[in-house]
C-alpha cells in the first residue's frame, strides 16, 4: 500500500453506516433477483454482478456528491448507489423500451441522467479518458471515475489519469480491485501496483480494503482536492460475465459489516433492516417482470 | 484576394473558439506551422499529451459537456490507434443512449515523396464503414463552410477528410456536364484535381467527360445531379485515394451502380504498403493513370 495504515479509522457515525448498510443490502439483493430473473430466461444479454463488490459505490455515493458519473461496464452497484432509477434499470436488463437505454443496451451501459450517469459502452477503462474530456469541457464539474484492475492496466487509462494530473481535472478516479482479469489474477499480469504508478507522477493515491470506514476515511481527504486515485481492494462473488461461481468467496464484506454493526449491539435491529430492503426489491422485480 | 481554404479553416475555428466556447485539441497544434497554418493562436487550445489512443476519448468527453470539440489529427493513419472511443463511444452514443456526441475530426492527409508508409493514408473509407457519422471530404473553401454549418446544425460526430494539396485552393470545383460526354468522373478528394487534368488531357485529345465532384460521402445523397450524367453516359468511374479494396471508390461505384443499373469502375490506391522513394508511392491516382482507365473503359464501351 501507498500509505500505511497505522491506526484503525472509523470516522463513521451510526446514520452513516445504516445508510451504507441498506445501500449494500439493495444491491445484494437486486442482483440476486436478477440472477434468479437470468435463470428462469427473462434476461437475453450478457450481465456482469456487482455482488461482493457493494460497500465501493455504497459507501463512496454517501459522502461524494459527482456532477458526472462514468462507470464501469460492471456499473449495476454505481448506478443503484448513486441513486439511478430503479425501475428503469430493471427494465433495461429485460430488454424493454422503457429501461434507462429504451432496451437497447443492456447490463453494461446502464445510464441516468437525472444522477448525471454517462453509460459505458462496454470497452474496459474507456470510460476514463471520456471522463477525463468532460472535465477538461466543464471544469466547474467534480466527476466520478471508477473502472477495474483490468482496466487500470489499458495504457490510455494511465496517460488520461496522467493528463487530469496536468491539468488540475477535478476527477475521482476509484479502481475496484477484485485481483481478477476474469480469472486471470493480476500477479500473473503485472508486477506492479497503479497506485504506485500514479503516486510516481505526483497524484494523490492510495490503496486500500472495501471496509466503508477506511473508504469513507480517504474520500472525505481527498474529494475536495481532486484530481486523486484510490485503488479499492475487494472480491467478486460472480463470474466475470453471467451468474456462475467458481468457489466460496474469500470474502463476503456485506456479511462481515453487517456482523460489526450487529456486535456493536445498538438498539437498531440490523437484520430487520435488511429484511425490509428485500422485501422492496423483491417486490419492484416481481412488478417489472409482469410487465415485461 | 480569394480566401484560401486553410484560411477558411482558420477562420471557422477561430470564431468557434472564440464566439461558440468551442475547443480544439491534438498533438502538437501549436508546433511549427500551427497544423499548415489551420489553426489560429487564440484560446481554447488545448496540447494533448502524446496520446494516440486516449486522444479520441478526451475529445469525446468533451463533447459530452457540449463544448463540440474539433479533434486534429495531423496525419490520417494515426486514426488507427484515435479511432476506438470514438467509433465505440461517439458514433454509437445515439444509438444505444439517445444522446449525441458531436465531434468534428480534422484528419489531415499528405502525399508525396519521402512521406512513407506511416505518414500518406487517406483512411475516409473506415469511417464510411462504421454506423454513427458523417464523413465528408471538403477541397474548397465553400465546400468547408457548408460541412461546418451542417456539423454545427446537427449533433452527429463528423470525420473530415482533408488534404493538404487542397489548402491554398481558393477557387470552387464545379461539376462539369456536356451532352455528349462518353463517361461520367466522380472525384474525391485529392483525385478532384487529378480528375480536372484528366479531363483537360481526355478533352484534348476528343474524349469527352462529365465530372461530379463529391464532398458528402456518408450520408452518400445520390441526387438527379449526381445520377442523370451517368444515367445518360452509361459509363462511370470513381477516383479517391483511399485503398481501391474496400474504399470509398468501390462503395461509391456500388451504390452509383445500384442505383442506375450503369457499369462504374473504382480508382483508387494500389493494394500495397507505400514506401518512401519515389518508386514505391502509391497515393492518389496519378492523372496519367485517370487517362488511361477512361480510354481503356471508353474503348471497351466503344467496341475498340
Amino acid at each position: 500500500m501507498d500509505e500505511k495504515i497505522t491506526e484503525k479509522i472509523d470516522d463513521l457515525t451510526k446514520e452513516d453506516e445504516l445508510e451504507i448498510l441498506k445501500k449494500m443490502c439493495y444491491i445484494r439483493d437486486f442482483e440476486k433477483e436478477l440472477i434468479k430473473a437470468f435463470n428462469n430466461n427473462c434476461v437475453h444479454t450478457p450481465i456482469y454482478l456487482s455482488i461482493g463488490q457493494e460497500a465501493i459505490s455504497a459507501t463512496i455515493s454517501r459522502f461524494f456528491k459527482p456532477d458526472l458519473i462514468f462507470g464501469q461496464h460492471r456499473g449495476h452497484s454505481t448506478y443503484l448507489a448513486f441513486g439511478g432509477d430503479k425501475v428503469k434499470i430493471i427494465d433495461e436488463l429485460l430488454g424493454m423500451e422503457t429501461g434507462c437505454c429504451c432496451g437497447r443496451g443492456g447490463s453494461p451501459p446502464v445510464q441516468d441522467e437525472n444522477i448525471g450517469m454517462v453509460g459505458h459502452h462496454g470497452l474496459i477503462g474507456e470510460n476514463v479518458p471520456l471522463a477525463v474530456g468532460a472535465a477538461l469541457g466543464d471544469k466547474s464539474k467534480k466527476i466520478y471515475c471508477v473502472f477495474g484492475d483490468g482496466a487500470a492496466e489499458e495504457d490510455y487509462v494511465f496517460t488520461s489519469i496522467g493528463f487530469a494530473l496536468t491539468h488540475k481535472l477535478p476527477v475521482l478516479f476509484i479502481c475496484e480491485d477484485n485481483d481478477l482479469s476474469i480469472l486471470t489474477k493480476k500477479c500473473d499480469r503485472r508486477n506492479w501496483e497503479l497506485s504506485d504508478a500514479l503516486k510516481g507522477i505526483g497524484m494523490p493515491s492510495v490503496d486500500i480494503s472495501d471496509d466503508p470506514a477506511e473508504i469513507s476515511h480517504y474520500i472525505n481527504k481527498f474529494k475536495d482536492n481532486l484530481p486523486a486515485f484510490i485503488n479499492i481492494r475487494t472480491c467478486r462473488h460472480h463470474w466475470h460475465t453471467g451468474v456462475g461461481v467458481d468457489n466460496v468467496p474469500e470474502q463476503d464484506r456485506l456479511e462481515l459489516f453487517k456482523n460489526k454493526l450487529i456486535n456493536e449491539g445498538k438498539r437498531i435491529n440490523i437484520n430487520e433492516i435488511c429484511e425490509n430492503v428485500n422485501k422492496e426489491v423483491k417486490l419492484l422485480w416481481q412488478e417489472r417482470l409482469e410487465k415485461q | 484576394m480569394a480566401r484560401t481554404l486553410g484560411e477558411t479553416i482558420r477562420e471557422i475555428i477561430r470564431i468557434h473558439l472564440e464566439e461558440n466556447n468551442g475547443i480544439i485539441m491534438g498533438q502538437c497544434l501549436s508546433a511549427v506551422g500551427w497544423v499548415n497554418n489551420t489553426i489560429p493562436d487564440t484560446k481554447n487550445i488545448v496540447e494533448l499529451c502524446m496520446t494516440d489512443v486516449a486522444g479520441g476519448g478526451i475529445a469525446a468527453g468533451a463533447a459530452i459537456v457540449g463544448r463540440r470539440p474539433i479533434l486534429v489529427l495531423r496525419f490520417q493513419d494515426f486514426v488507427f490507434l484515435n479511432s476506438s472511443m470514438l467509433v465505440n463511444f461517439a458514433a454509437k452514443r445515439k444509438d444505444i443512449f439517445q444522446k449525441s456526441c458531436p465531434v468534428f475530426i480534422r484528419s489531415l492527409a499528405t502525399e508525396g515523396p519521402g512521406v512513407g508508409p506511416v505518414h500518406s493514408g487517406v483512411f475516409h473509407n473506415i469511417f464510411m464503414h462504421m454506423p454513427g457519422f458523417r464523413v465528408v471530404a471538403p477541397m474548397t473553401p465553400l465546400e468547408y463552410e457548408k460541412i461546418w454549418k451542417e456539423f454545427m446544425e446537427n449533433d452527429d460526430p463528423m470525420y473530415v477528410s482533408e488534404h493538404r494539396i487542397s489548402f491554398n485552393q481558393t477557387e470552387e470545383m464545379k461539376n462539369i456536364i456536356h451532352d455528349d460526354s462518353k463517361i461520367t468522373i466522380y472525384g474525391i478528394s485529392s483525385a478532384r484535381l487529378n480528375v480536372l487534368e484528366a479531363y483537360e488531357i481526355l478533352k484534348n485529345q476528343g474524349i469527352k467527360c462529365n465530372v461530379i465532384h463529391l464532398c458528402n460521402l456518408k450520408p452518400l445523397i445520390l441526387t438527379d445531379e449526381v445520377l442523370k450524367p451517368l444515367i445518360k453516359t452509361k459509363l462511370g468511374m470513381v477516383v479517391d485515394p483511399c485503398f481501391e479494396i474496400c474504399g470509398a471508390s468501390e462503395s461509391v461505384a456500388y451504390n452509383l451502380m445500384k442505383k442506375t443499373k450503369m457499369f462504374v469502375c473504382a480508382l483508387g490506391a494500389e493494394d500495397r504498403s507505400v514506401g518512401a522513394s519515389v518508386k514505391y508511392l502509391n497515393t492518389t491516382p496519378a492523372t496519367s493513370k485517370i487517362v488511361d482507365k477512361v480510354k481503356k473503359l471508353v474503348g471497351e464501351k466503344e467496341g475498340k
